[in-house]
């Protein structure tokens, strides 16, 4: 195990799959000799050139739609966006072209791309650069949607990704980007997509999450079983579709109880599709209503202090654990 | 560079020949204390005061000031996130937008827009947008509405180098073309977009703003340094909209002397130390114009120290301000979503607006 950033372990992963296929060409702004935005792609431009990174001006709707299109004729590229927020001008591109061509052709033609960035709110950037789309592309079938929480599951999530004949939406966190994690030193470290992983083992309430309350939920389990005797379970759902409905049902049938946390707004949220699975496949498992903590609903704040608690913090989590255990 | 002899002419432009010596007087009041608010912002920005990210307009500042000091009482501004210049030009006060960025209840948005996010319609700023290129649609908008109300008026929207490439601009200029709105795109050239050059981000022949052309749309291009230049050179623009209502495209050619924002680390690689510095030091705005007032008799060497020394005490004052405000309280997150929400309305007697977990 090598003890590697999330930003390193993403970069150790598009590095090695640069190496692996010569189909793979990373896209974006300042991607290759301003070393990324956030450093993601640091050293790759040197390492590879020209030819395997390559700056876009800012163009997301064209440079998106390019990628789209070059992987019709096979190219796997993965597209880096800035923010995943900037994607809301390539909408188009994703959901009609990378969404519904396979669809629409019969299966004539496949769309092996990746779409990847940072995507979370916590930084004061305000609404316009904070929001988190795994929700809005999470519904439309032909998507695949992947939201990595730790370095480890970032570096093997983003290999299998660019791996997939489909496009992926990969989405990372800014404020995840220099913390560590342990990361297996194994020559092909793959993740499939689908797979929930289970971050603690619990027997009192399931803590189901994806991307950083995963680890808002690891904080408040720690809290909940030091001050309230509760042993929280926590599931990392890791992939949004394909969802891992046997990991959840699972979770639930053990513990009999679940909060779901997410930063989404709580209208249409992943969180509202688990809930809904829950109720429907495990009804006779649960002691009590399923339990939801979302940012709260209103376009992201500025102001800091605000920002913070308008997001999913383990307080609220916590205050609803106690409501229904 | 011998700015100073170039803009002769400029000086002698009409529209500068008719300025007082007051009115020359308020530009180097605005450039000065558009200098002096930033810098302040930077020194609160490094001391944490203030979140996410802080895009500092200095060296641009002659750009908003010569450009909005032609417009009258019913023309308009939309610009990008690097909007402060604007922003006080436009007659918002320091201290709302200081406090604004320290993220407090007083600041011009109640602490929800942050320093990208300015805005002030009743001084007819549509602000303030984060989305590079997002407001080009917007200016074009706001002229269609003001031709449509039949006003003789003009909107100004400004862009950087890099947002020419978004595609809402280039439909934007479609429409501003094809329906004769009287927009006029300044587009503040100024070399780069974050770390991209301009030669690596564009496609163009001559100029950028040259693109005009294949909409059949007038268009110019020149420096920024000089508040005279920039006056003399838009004025045409802003004829052709308030008179003809006609769009056309600007391109001025200016410098920020920072980074891209503040958390820009590579600010000193993809540009020369000696480059920023012939700027900072051959064609900073405000040495420019103080130096054609000085040399006009307008003022002495003391008076540009006592005005400046107002914009510095004045910025100061604004951050003492903000340090002094409350934070926005909780009940603010679901504040200013919905208008019939926030007037309880007839509308908002029906059904559910926030879901609350
Ligand atoms: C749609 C979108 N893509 C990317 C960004 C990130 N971004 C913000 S400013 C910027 C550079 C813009 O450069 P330019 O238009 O030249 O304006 P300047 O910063 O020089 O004023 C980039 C890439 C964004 N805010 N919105
Ligand atoms: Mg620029």
């Amino acid at each position: 195990m090598a003890l590697l950033t999330y930003r390193e372990a993403l970069r150790a992963g598009l590095d090695e799959e640069l190496a692996r296929d010569e189909n793979v060409v990373i896209l974006g702004e300042e991607v290759a000799q301003y070393n990324g935005a956030y450093k993601v792609t640091e050293g790759l431009w040197k390492k590879w050139g020209d030819k395997r990174l390559v700056d876009t001006p800012i163009s997301e709707a064209g440079f998106i739609g390019m990628g789209i299109g070059a992987s019709m004729l096979g190219l796997r590229p993965v597209m880096e966006l800035m923010f995943w927020s900037f994607a809301y001008v390539a909408f188009d591109q994703i959901i009609n072209n990378a969404g519904c061509i396979r669809y629409m052709s019969g299966g004539l033609i496949n769309v092996p791309i990746v779409i990847r960035g940072p995507a979370n709110g916590g930084t004061s950037v305000g609404a316009t650069h904070s929001h988190t789309p795994e929700n809005l592309l999470a519904n439309m079938p032909g998507l695949k949607v992947v939201v990595p929480a730790t370095a480890a599951d970032a570096k093997g999530l983003i290999k299998t990704s660019i791996r997939d004949n489909d496009p992926v939406m990969f989405m990372e966190n800014t404020l995840l980007y220099g913390e560590k994690w342990e990361v297996p030193d194994e020559e092909d470290y793959l993740i499939p997509l689908g797979q929930a992983d289970v971050k603690r083992e619990g027997k009192d309430v399931s803590l189901i999450a994806h991307g950083r309350p995963v680890l808002t939920c690891l904080k408040a389990a720690e809290l909940l079983a030091a001050e309230y005797d509760i042993d929280a379970e926590v599931v990392d759902l890791r992939s949004i579709r394909p969802l891992d409905e046997e990991a959840v049902l699972a979770t639930v049938r053990k513990t009999h109880r679940a909060v779901l946390v997410e930063e989404n707004r709580p209208f249409c949220g992943i969180d509202a599709q688990v809930a809904s699975l829950i109720q429907e496949k495990a009804f006779d498992d649960l002691d009590a209503p399923v339990g939801r903590v979302s940012t709260i609903d209103a376009p992201a704040f500025y102001s800091p202090p605000v920002e913070r608690r308008q997001l999913p913090e383990s307080q609220r989590v916590i205050a609803k654990v106690l409501q229904i255990c | 560079m011998d700015t100073l002899a170039d803009s002769s002419v400029y000086a002698d432009a009409a529209i500068n020949q008719g300025l007082s010596k007051e009115q020359k007087i308020s530009f180097l009041r605005d450039l000065c204390r558009i200098r002096r608010f930033e810098q302040t912002s930077l020194k609160y920005y490094n001391l944490g005061k203030m979140g996410g990210f802080l895009h500092l307009y200095s060296g641009q500042e002659a750009v908003a000031v010569g450009t909005i000091s032609l417009l009258g009482e019913n023309d308009h501004v939309i610009t990008a996130y690097r909007d402060h210049g604007h922003a006080l030009c436009r007659g918002m006060k320091m201290d709302e937008c200081m406090a604004e960025m320290f993220g407090k209840a007083t600041g011009c948005s109640k602490g929800k827009g942050g320093s990208m996010h300015f805005f002030a319609p009743d001084k007819r700023f549509w602000g303030g947008h984060g989305i590079v290129g997002g407001q080009t649609p917007l200016g074009a908008g706001i002229a269609y509405a003001l031709k449509y109300k039949g006003l003789k008026a003009c909107c100004l929207c400004y862009l950087g180098d890099g947002a020419i490439n978004q595609g809402p601009f280039h439909e934007s200029l479609n429409l501003a073309a094809l329906f004769k709105l009287p927009v006029i795109y300044v587009i503040e050239n100024n070399g780069y977009s974050m770390g991209t050059s301009l030669k690596r981000s564009s496609a163009y022949r001559g100029s950028l703003a040259q693109r005009a052309e294949a909409y059949d749309m007038a268009w110019d291009v020149f420096q920024g340094e000089d508040v005279y230049e920039v006056r003399a050179r838009t004025q045409p623009a802003v004829e052709r909209a308030r008179e003809r209502s006609e769009p056309t495209i600007l391109e001025i050619r200016t410098y920020r002397y920072y980074g891209h924002s503040v958390a820009d680390a590579n600010a000193k690689k993809y540009r020369s130390p000696e480059e920023i510095e012939r700027y900072k030091t051959q064609h900073d705005p405000i040495q420019i114009w103080r130096r054609h007032l000085e040399a006009e008799g307008l003022i002495t060497e003391a008076d540009y120290e006592e005005i400046d020394r107002q914009a510095r005490e004045e910025a100061n004052h604004a951050a003492e301000f903000a340090e002094q405000s409350p934070f926005p309280s909780d009940s603010e997150i679901q504040k200013d979503v919905y208008y019939e929400v926030d007037h309880q309305t007839e509308a908002a007697r029906h059904g559910t607006y926030f879901f609350n977990t």
